[in-house]
């Protein structure tokens, strides 16, 4: 046979390893995945995210089993679901819960990618998969908004749909056929609980890209060290440990402790103030009346305060929408904009940090004033800090490059 | 200059009568992987089997540039198809027939709305407000003029008979779609004169809880605001004196 395998197993599982690849499976991605030694708190995040897609899946599809996505009867159905279905109520909060849960694990995710430099190379495609996923997040968490019709829902997808009307010639049109009606209506609603059905098969596939290309450049380490430059006689890299027993057990002691938090915010806080869910929600839509203040939830009020930030130009709300769309898109450019010798922002000297915190506190400004109704002095801040925020991106090839660097160790530190 | 034809042609210019002859045996194979049996009459030797086309092509040896050209056609061909295949589904997202039907014309009574009151109605599923304007309503009007982007509605939307500086047909009766021009989102209404939040030279109007769009009494848009126009306003027409047909005017306009 051509294909033999590596292993040698006996058994059932011999058997299903000769017309499987079981073993070189295991092999390749948890036993002999060589991950550095020293990866530390900051790198629980990618296990807790593919955790939290798990529960949005599985709460999802049973959602799906009481949820009626019409415009009459799905705000009742949430109720139904919320009072007469049997655990209904631990079902949807495990739900909505989870989206924003969902987010906060993938910020710090895509922070960790920040300071340890994840995004350079090779790491390049890895960290492009990673933020397509992040847009099919903010997409899939978008369309579901809309799913419980109420003020909240209806009033925040009439916003951003009509945000598609700013695009010059085309907008309009590509509104009406976006809402499959010239308002948010029944069409809207039922083509919306589609795709939200549909993106996380799109998550979980490029779930599974993100960890292919992973497992090809190996996992990088708050050192910014490639533990494969430096490997024993046998092969192994001297600062890398098997995936498997070591970081499993790490990670399902990241998991246990998160699950305890997450079921201390379902069980006493699954409103979360109004943050996770917020107040107009538990109105039913409403398409003659706006709530008295609307902002979408706080997972998206960064890119939302940058829209409301800038000012119409010729007549036009096109460049908010611009600026907002750029915002995310410019992540993808990251691996190419960073130009230290260094990868990690321990060795990286103190302008990058200033330039990283700015960002920080920036993208939490911004999420805060995204939330407030605007106000001149929110308006003015909120300017600011999109300039902030932008220039973390923009300016990163001559500050980087500029950066005073410490000198990178050869073997990983702890 | 005589005329020349593209390369691609001279490429693709003697392998048609080749091709031919493999999509007549490809027939010819799966004819016989269907029925069987291959004993349908066979013209002339140009009807191999599909193994001695195979045969013939490696005896032949591979001419790349030939299969790069084949394999551009058929991929541009492919494409083409996919693009013909997504319509159906791309057309079945614009709005139904149903929902294009949907807009059929309201009737609002006015004859019970009080000075200063809004009626709301619903119009192709969209908030209509009917505003019975007061006379110093009215009389305010012009004095917001210089703090409005498109004082005169020249950039805005509204029937020809509604281009008017009360943009009304009868100045106590203000209709008007009660969406802003802005994202979409309905202002609240805001008769009062020079509230606390809204300033000393408010002098009444709506206010967008939104993103904070300022409209007078005849939905013009306050300068500053994000909205770039004027509320819309939509056709009408009077049925009765106090009865009010939203949605169509007759072809007045």
């Amino acid at each position: 046979m051509s294909a033999e395998s590596k292993s040698e197993v006996t058994g059932f599982l011999g058997w299903v390893d000769k017309r499987f690849p079981i073993m070189d499976v295991w092999n390749d991605h948890l036993a002999k995945y060589y991950a550095p030694k020293n990866m530390g708190f900051w790198s629980f995040f990618g296990s807790l995210a593919i955790t939290v897609l798990v529960i949005q899946i599985v709460t999802g599809i049973w959602l799906a089993m009481s949820y009626k996505p019409s415009a009459t009867d799905a705000f009742a159905s949430v109720e139904y679901i919320m009072r007469d279905v049997d655990w209904g109520w631990l079902i949807r909060y495990m739900h909505s819960t989870g989206a924003s849960f969902f987010f906060i694990v993938v910020y710090l995710h895509m922070f960790r990618g920040l300071m340890w430099g994840s995004y350079r190379k090779p790491r390049e495609l890895l960290w492009i998969i990673g933020m397509l996923l992040y847009l099919a997040m903010m997409a899939t968490a978008f369309f579901g908004y809309l799913l419980p019709w109420g003020q909240m829902s209806y009033w925040g997808a009439q916003v951003i749909v009509n945000l598609f009307a700013a695009v010059p010639e085309i907008g309009p049109d590509l509104s009406v056929w976006v809402r499959g009606d010239y308002v948010i209506s029944d069409a809207t609603l039922n083509r919306f609980f589609a795709f939200h059905f549909l993106l996380p098969f799109l998550i979980a596939g490029l779930v599974f890209l993100h960890i292919v290309a992973l497992h090809r450049v190996g996992s990088t380490n708050p050192d910014g060290i490639e533990i494969k430059e430096n490997k024993d006689e046998n092969g192994i890299p001297r600062d890398g440990i098997p995936f498997h027993p070591y970081y499993t057990v790490k990670d399902v002691a990241g998991v246990i402790f998160f699950l305890a938090l997450f079921s201390a915010v379902i069980f006493f806080w699954p409103d979360f103030g109004g943050l996770f869910l917020e107040p107009p929600n538990f109105q039913p839509a409403n398409p003659l009346k706006t709530p008295e203040h609307i902002a979408p939830v706080w997972y998206f009020t960064p890119y939302y305060a940058m829209l409301r930030a800038v000012p119409p130009i010729a007549g036009s709300q096109f460049p908010g929408v611009v600026v907002m769309f750029a915002a995310i898109l410019l992540f993808f450019f990251l691996p190419w904009l960073d130009r230290s010798p260094v990868r990690s922002i321990r060795y990286k000297g103190p302008i990058f940090r200033g330039f990283l915190a700015a960002f920080v506190v920036s993208f939490v400004v911004l999420a805060y004033l995204g939330m407030m109704p605007a106000s001149d002095l929110y308006t003015l801040l909120s300017r600011i800090f999109t300039v902030v925020y932008f220039a973390f991106f923009i300016l990163m090839p001559i500050y980087s490059a500029l950066d005073k660097t410490k000198p990178v160790p050869e073997r990983v530190t702890t | 200059m005589p005329c020349r034809r593209p390369v691609f042609l001279d490429r693709i210019g003697p392998i048609h009568r080749q091709c031919a002859i493999h999509f007549c045996s490809a027939l010819r194979y799966y004819y016989f992987l269907t029925f069987g049996s291959s004993d349908r009459p066979v013209r002339g030797r140009r009807f191999l089997s599909l193994a001695g086309v195979f045969q013939q092509m490696s005896a032949q040896g591979v001419d790349k540039s030939r299969r790069r050209v084949l394999v551009a056609a058929t991929s541009v061909l492919g494409a083409v198809g996919a693009g013909f295949a997504a319509v159906p589904f791309i057309a079945s997202m614009n709005p139904s027939a149903k929902a294009r039907a949907a807009g059929a014309p309201v009737e609002a009574d006015v004859s019970k709305l009080e000075p200063g009151a809004l009626l709301r109605v619903k119009w192709r599923g969209q908030p209509i407000w009917i505003v019975h304007r007061t006379p110093e309503m009215i009389a305010n009007l012009p004095k917001n003029d210089p703090k409005l982007t498109d004082p005169a509605s020249e950039a805005s939307i509204q029937p020809d008979y509604c281009k008017n500086p009360t943009r009304a047909i009868k100045d106590q009766y203000f209709v008007v779609i009660g969406i802003c021009t802005h994202l979409g989102c309905s202002p609240t209404y805001r008769p009062e004169i020079a509230p606390d939040d809204l300033g000393k030279g408010w002098l009444g109007g709506w206010f967008c809880p939104c993103h904070g769009s300022k409209f007078d009494l005849a939905g013009r848009v306050v300068n500053g605001s994000p909205a770039p126009t004027n509320l819309v306003i939509p056709k009408y027409t009077y049925l009765t004196d106090t009865t009010i047909l939203v949605g169509e005017d007759g072809g007045a306009a």
